[in-house]
């Protein structure tokens, strides 16, 4: 298919943009395969540049022969075209639905996006699982990462995606593991596996105890019964405990996504309406609720230093929030910018959290929602609540997290497309897109995502999770709502006392050396 | 002095307790903890102590509750009842002093003579204030028709009025107003001659008129050449200021007073406001709450509605003044509640220097202390009338902080200067809030002076004097969702709520050791340049010998961490216990974040966690 095919009216002048708090632009409107372009041919302005895939919505109104196009956006944007001419403003709207909703993936940007920039670390090659593992002592060497059938995982098991995780010893005494899955397929007559059993069992050494986590309550564990689904039965796996919790599905979710930005947006409300539909998203309990869940998990770890199976479905979604969340309490490493990227590809791209389908649409979707789930913006939600109680343990800011978020929903890299590492293979895009750890990482980008307060602290951090302490995450959810100037402001004037004080304790250390020569130098003088 | 041993203090919100010893003292029940580690203590000012509470006997002993009125709320266990009988009878007798003399100002000394307390109170000079303002001009003048508090007794004795309103007209004024007050200027806006102005409201009733009063209002309105009209703000909601017109109160009507343009504001009364705190109290008091019953909790307790309704009143007296240029009168009933609040809210949009330390103070002093709120009654000081006691003055507190969390360097002072203000409201340790006469001054010590002589806790390191030139007047966003639950005010003591670290504490440190930094530079320079190097050997200072440890950033953090914020009577305090500071509320089993069942394997609770950085950066 040729994308011209779609583009009926490529260009059109005199289109008016609106975007909010910032001054409307007037220029010509250009519509490209992959990008919707604004350029008002004058120096100093900005200039729009939108990737189709970046659109979730649009709505269009006339007024006379003034169209009017508003583009909503995965990010939460909003902006409005107007643009003079019905006909050139139905085609340009037909155009962007069509091209903003491309069924193959062959055909999205990243197959046809090329770097600008030189690319010298290649992302692809930066993350191998072996690498990740590698901590991790006598067990790993017994059950390697992608060798499963070594140990005979019977079929009819979904647990294909057991991953082992190291609790580092630095802070726990015993040698404990967190592990993941998913459902153990018992079904209503209580089907047993003897390998599943031996596989769980075995991660445990005689006389250790675990705790197995299910992010379902017991109601919806016992439902999944009769679906073949379940969970496991205490008596099959006597070293084990089995704890409950209320993560509700991802399905949920989207509902809650889109209640909560509509609630941000809405800029008429008094008080009492603004806390009730901030309530009735209920988007922040969510945020408890899975925050909880992974203390809980790092918190079994930690402190009782037993090991950890956490599982509720299908182990890509509300597990992976709750894995690689109790990694970020527990383990410094993860704190960082490299530990992070480690973790998301681990914990996320690994092991199998369907992007693809959950991020094919954002909050403004208009359509019936398939699998479209904000998990991975509420996994990001979390971290930054964590960040915000602990803002001098990372090595990151609040930007690289809203940076992940855009990428996750349309980017020029290939790195969130595909739902599985399988699918990425097929599609071959280490070969075909350009990964989004190539250009994250090159000390230019890095830069923005620095935490200037950062250092280093190795200890576990247990957050708050009572609701007084945590907040509506405005950086993303208002991102578009205020302006951000003053904060932005003060923040810089922030940086600059951090750095002023770097420059001075230098000054300090290079006078007090001058001061040392000058005495050696002068010492012999004195000495008749 | 009494003494209990073995009483355990239950953690609020977990199920963490810890054992010590109780101290009742003639001025404070004290709490220090056995365990010589960590030893905690906690200190609480009687005067401080809102409620206390003996609840049924458990089989650990007899629990005593008590409630504080800077939120703080303490949970004892004493063993024997009879202790706990005796602490809770002395208790209620101390919290209610009967008379002056037994409020703590009266035997707080902070050792300075008497030189010392008077500068103290000299501080703040409402005189020169106002001459800052650019008052008296050409058309304000100063009246001394109250020198005798005749006219109006909660009134200053220092009035500012137009000069077109004669003695009569002030007179005649005054009997048309509820408790006498008329209106007068409270501030001047030099830049567009507009004045803002207060009053109570008038004796109006259904149909009474008072010339002498309409022509104060012509004379404030004809002092602003710049407007051909004046804005007057009734404060109140409709509703109440026509059920006040049935006790022959009321407001002004329109056809009576020209050139006036009236409006209603919706601020809600005393009792309102009350119900409304105790509501967002005991949400917030709720163990293991929920996300649900938080937010709903909040919204039901009407709380952010009503700092948002003051904060919009604000907003719409600093924009009459500087778009349209009119001058503005703002009451509400008695022109000491809703009427301090916006004009002192009003005044801080319009002026910087109100934003900064020493501005502030003068606000403080300005438009509630010497325009007569009735902090002993509002804040339960003395003489104790559960009907009159309200949180109006903390509301402004927090309408203030909303502002700085939207204009982070608008204001030279944090959070925790409004904090200690609060504080100290309600501590009865400092004449300001007692009255207003000089006999209570020869008495007490000014809390002005012993705030800006620890100001640099207060300090909020990203102020920036220039943000003050290019936004002379705050333009705040009044969008619902700005407007944030303060957090560091209702739980200021429940420290497992606050952010482990501080960013403010981190760059406030900073900051002071930038400035150690360049003296240090200085001092190098002036030592290492090579002439006077040879010319003398000047005794060097120890820490510029290069190896000397420099006073690093810990150790500067380790001082400050010594300086408990917000934590009452730190003078009398005894001598910190130092050493190291551990997180509290930073073990996983306190967070409450599920009970493990059964949990085999237990080890003994590890010692709660210590972060070297940013632990003691939790009290901010």
């Amino acid at each position: 298919m040729e994308f011209a095919e779609l583009i009926k009216t490529p260009r059109v002048d005199g289109v008016v943009l609106h975007r909010p708090f910032m001054p409307t632009v007037e220029g010509t409107l250009c519509l490209t395969g992959h990008h919707l372009i604004l350029s008002s041919r004058q120096d100093n302005t900005e200039e729009l540049w939108l990737l189709h895939a970046n659109i979730d919505s649009i709505e269009k109104r006339f007024v006379g022969s003034l169209g009017t196009i508003i583009v909503k956006c995965k990010d939460l944007r909003v902006i409005q075209l107007d643009i003079p001419g019905m006909e050139e403003c139905l085609n340009i709207a037909s155009s962007i639905e069509a091209l903003s909703t491309l069924d193959s993936v062959s055909l999205m940007y990243p197959f046809f996006y090329r770097p600008l920039f030189e690319v010298i670390e290649d992302g692809w090659q930066l993350f191998v699982p072996e690498e990740a593992f590698k901590d991790l002592e006598s067990m790993v060497l017994f059950y390697p990462w992608n060798e499963t059938t070594l140990f005979g995982l019977p079929k009819e098991d979904e647990e294909d995606n057991i991953a082992l995780w190291s609790a580092e010893s630095a802070f726990t005494v015993d040698e404990a593991v967190m592990m993941r899955a998913a459902q153990p397929l018992t079904g209503t007559n209580g089907r047993r596996c003897k390998e599943d059993e031996k596989l769980i069992n075995a991660t445990l050494c005689a006389g250790k105890r675990g705790y197995i986590i299910d992010t379902r309550t017991i109601a919806v564990a016992q439902q999944a019964k009769t679906r073949g689904g379940g969970f496991e039965q205490e008596a099959n796996y006597p070293q084990w405990r089995r704890i409950h919790k209320a993560i509700e599905r991802s399905n949920v979710l989207q509902d809650s996504l889109i209640k909560l930005v509509e609630a941000c947006n809405d800029q008429s409300h008094s008080m009492d309406r603004w806390l009730s539909k901030l309530e009735a998203s209920n988007w922040q309990s969510k945020v408890k609720e899975i925050l909880t869940t992974a203390c809980l998990a790092a918190q079994c770890i930690d402190r009782e230093g037993a090991s950890v199976l956490v599982h509720g479905t299908e182990g890509t979604d509300s597990t992976l929030q709750v894995t690689s969340l109790a990694q970020i309490i527990l383990d410094p490493a993860c704190r960082t910018i490299r530990g992070f990227e480690v973790l998301i590809e681990r914990e996320w791209l690994q092991a199998g959290h369907p992007f693809q389908q959950r991020c094919a649409q954002s909050a403004y979707s208009n359509g019936k929602p398939r699998s479209e789930a904000p998990v991975f913006l509420l996994f990001l939600d979390c971290v930054w609540q964590i960040l915000r109680q602990f803002p001098c343990s990372f090595q990151f800011n609040e930007n690289l997290l809203i940076m992940f978020f855009e990428h996750a929903y349309a980017s020029q890299f290939g790195t969130f497309l595909g739902n599985c590492v399988a699918e990425r293979v097929k599609l071959q895009l280490s070969q075909k897109t350009v990964s989004l750890w190539s250009w994250v990482n090159r000390p230019q980008e890095l830069e923005r995502f620095l935490n200037p307060l950062y250092e280093p602290n190795n200890l576990v951090i247990w957050p708050s999770v009572a609701p007084q302490s945590l907040l509506l995450w405005e950086g993303v959810f208002l991102r578009w709502n205020r302006s951000t100037k003053c904060l932005d402001e003060a923040c810089q004037e922030m940086v600059h006392i951090i750095e002023y004080n770097k420059e001075l304790q230098n000054k300090v250390n290079s006078l007090r050396r001058q001061l040392a020569q000058l005495e050696t130098e002068d010492s012999p003088l004195q000495t008749p | 002095m009494c003494h209990i041993k073995q009483v355990k203090l239950l953690d609020r919100f977990s199920n963490k307790s810890v054992t010590g010893t109780l101290h009742l003292t003639a001025t404070h029940l004290i709490f220090v903890e056995s365990n010589s580690t960590s030893a905690q203590e906690i200190w609480i000012l009687h005067h401080h102590i809102a409620s206390v509470e003996k609840l049924s006997l458990t089989t650990s002993g007899c629990p005593l509750l008590i409630q504080c009125r800077n939120f703080r709320l303490v949970h004892f266990v004493i063993p024997r009842e009879r202790d706990c009988h005796d602490i809770y009878s002395s208790l209620l007798r101390l919290l209610r002093p009967v008379s002056y003399d037994e409020l703590y100002a009266f035997s707080y000394n902070p050792k300075q003579n008497d030189q010392q307390r008077e500068e103290g109170w000299q501080l703040i000079d409402l005189a020169a204030e106002f001459e800052r303002m650019g008052v008296p001009c050409d058309q304000w003048q100063l009246t001394d028709v109250n020198r005798e508090y005749k006219v109006c007794e909660t009134y200053p004795r220092d009035l500012y009025v137009p000069i077109t309103a004669s003695k009569p007209i002030i007179i005649g004024s005054s009997k048309f107003r509820s408790k006498g007050r008329f209106p007068v200027l409270t501030y001047f806006y030099q830049e567009k001659k507009a004045a803002v102005c207060r009053c109570s409201q008038p004796l109006s009733g259904f149909s009474a008129r008072c010339l002498e009063d309409e022509h104060m209002l012509q004379a404030i309105s004809k002092a602003n050449h710049n407007s051909r009209y004046i804005y007057v703000m009734d404060t109140r909601p409709k509703l109440n200021a026509l059920a006040n017109r049935a006790a022959g109160k009321g407001y002004e009507n329109e056809d009576n007073y020209p050139n006036i343009r009236f409006q209603f504001v919706g601020i809600e009364n005393i009792h309102v406001m009350r119900g409304s705190l105790q509501k967002l109290l005991e949400v917030m008091g709720t163990r293991s709450l929920s996300m649900t019953d938080y937010l709903v909790g909040l919204e039901n307790s009407g709380w952010l509605r009503h700092i948002k309704a003051i904060m919009d009143a604000a907003i719409f007296l600093a924009k009459a003044v500087t778009d349209e240029g009119a001058s503005v009168l703002v009451h509400c009933s008695d022109g000491w509640d809703r009427t301090a609040q916006v004009c002192a809210l009003g005044s801080l949009l319009l002026d910087p220097y109100y934003r900064t330390i020493k501005g502030f103070m003068v606000l403080i002093e300005k438009d509630w202390i010497s325009f007569g709120h009735k902090f002993a009654d509002r804040c339960d000081q003395l003489d104790p009338d559960p009907k009159e006691v309200s949180p109006i003055f903390t509301q402004f507190l927090e309408c203030v902080w909303q502002l700085t969390e939207q204009f982070p360097q608008a204001f030279e002072f944090s959070e925790w200067f409004l904090i200690q203000i609060h504080e100290h409201v309600h501590s009865c340790q400092f004449g300001n809030f007692l009255g207003n006469s000089q006999r209570l001054k020869e008495r007490t010590y000014s809390l002005w002076a012993h705030l800006l002589s620890e100001k640099q806790n207060y300090l909020n390191p990203v102020y920036s004097p220039s943000f003050a030139e290019s936004h002379p007047v705050l333009e705040p966003s009044t969008q619902a969702y700005h407007f944030k639950f303060w957090r560091n005010m209702y739980h200021q003591y429940d420290r497992s709520m606050h952010p482990r670290q501080s960013i403010l504490k981190h760059v406030l440190t900073l900051k002071e050791s930038n400035r150690e930094l360049e003296g240090t530079v200085q001092a190098l320079k002036t030592v290492s340049s090579p002439q006077q190097f040879e010319r003398s050997h000047p005794p060097r200072p120890q820490s510029l010998i290069l190896g000397a440890p420099l006073l690093s950033r810990k150790e500067v953090q380790q001082e400050e961490d010594e300086e408990v914020f917000g934590e009452e009577a730190r003078e009398d305090a005894p001598a910190s216990t130092g050493g190291e500071r551990t997180v509290e509320g930073s073990s996983a089993t306190e967070n409450g974040y599920g009970e493990l069942k059964g949990s085999f394997d237990s080890k003994n609770e590890p010692a709660v966690v210590t972060l070297e950085f940013g632990v003691a950066r939790m009290t901010c």
